[in-house]
């Protein structure tokens, strides 16, 4: 028999990445990498923005918003490097560096959010 | 019995070009598209940086901001938009490809898919815009 892949669960993650990505991505980064550094906004004060993350939902909605966008990324930059560079011998780190820096992230991102006071 | 192979099989191979999506626009685009990958990740990087700043209190939430102040990182994140909704676009047009919802023996039309998720993309926007913003 076949070696069952993994590439039906990777591809899962990317799909859900992709979908948290395009939803919640475009304002997240307008308001607070725009918005608010430029003045456009008036921007939430310290007290606002952590009483914002610090609560279950909160929490909850840092941890969707950090890990599946990251596992998004891993697929879709693997193929980009295996379809546009033609790095074929190259496969096996660039799988390592991909779904690796993923994995590291999330895990960052998980020991981050457990930390906000 | 065939089997799936990663690799085309040796033999006759016409070499292309590393360069082969600069050719024509629709490779082009597909490349852009596939690169917005890079600018999701830098949107995360840049978030845990804020949640990282948060955790270090008022004063290192205060530096973080005059980071982003910066020319440079303002330059960045104009780029990063970009190529965010260019993900959002492509992404949602191709959304009526991958599901496939049939009602009544007929299939859903792409315009009612790729319709509901922006909608969806709208409502989600104004909720995180509010609860940002309602001060």
């Amino acid at each position: 028999m076949a070696k069952r892949s993994n590439e039906p669960f990777l591809w899962l993650l990317f799909s859900a990445g992709g979908v948290v990505a395009a939803l919640l991505i475009p304002i997240q980064l307008f308001l607070f990498a725009l918005a608010f550094p430029l003045g456009w906004l008036h921007a939430p004060g310290y007290d606002q923005v952590l009483a914002l993350a610090r609560s279950l939902l909160g929490r909850a909605y840092l941890l969707i918003l950090c890990i599946l966008p990251l596992f998004h990324w891993a697929h879709r930059f693997r193929y980009t490097l295996y379809d546009g560079l033609q790095i074929k011998h190259l496969n096996e780190l660039v799988n390592t560096v991909c779904y690796g820096g993923a994995t590291v992230g999330a895990i960052a991102a998980a020991y981050l959010i457990w930390r906000i006071p | 019995m065939l089997r799936y192979t990663e690799y085309p099989p040796k033999g006759y191979r016409v070499r292309v070009s590393t360069y082969w999506w600069t050719g024509r626009w629709a490779y082009l685009k597909f490349i852009l598209r596939e690169l917005s990958s890079l600018f999701v990740a830098w949107f995360v990087l840049e978030t845990l940086l804020q949640i990282h700043a948060l955790i270090g209190g008022s004063s290192a939430y205060a530096d973080f901001q005059a980071f982003l102040r910066q020319p440079v990182v303002i330059v960045l994140n104009v780029i990063s938009l970009f190529f965010v909704l260019l993900h959002v676009v492509t992404w949602f047009n191709l959304a009526p490809k991958a599901i496939a919802i049939r009602l009544g023996g007929k299939r859903l039309p792409s315009l009612a898919i790729a319709g509901s998720n922006y909608v969806a993309w709208v409502v989600a926007s104004v909720v995180v815009a509010w609860l940002v913003l309602r001060g």
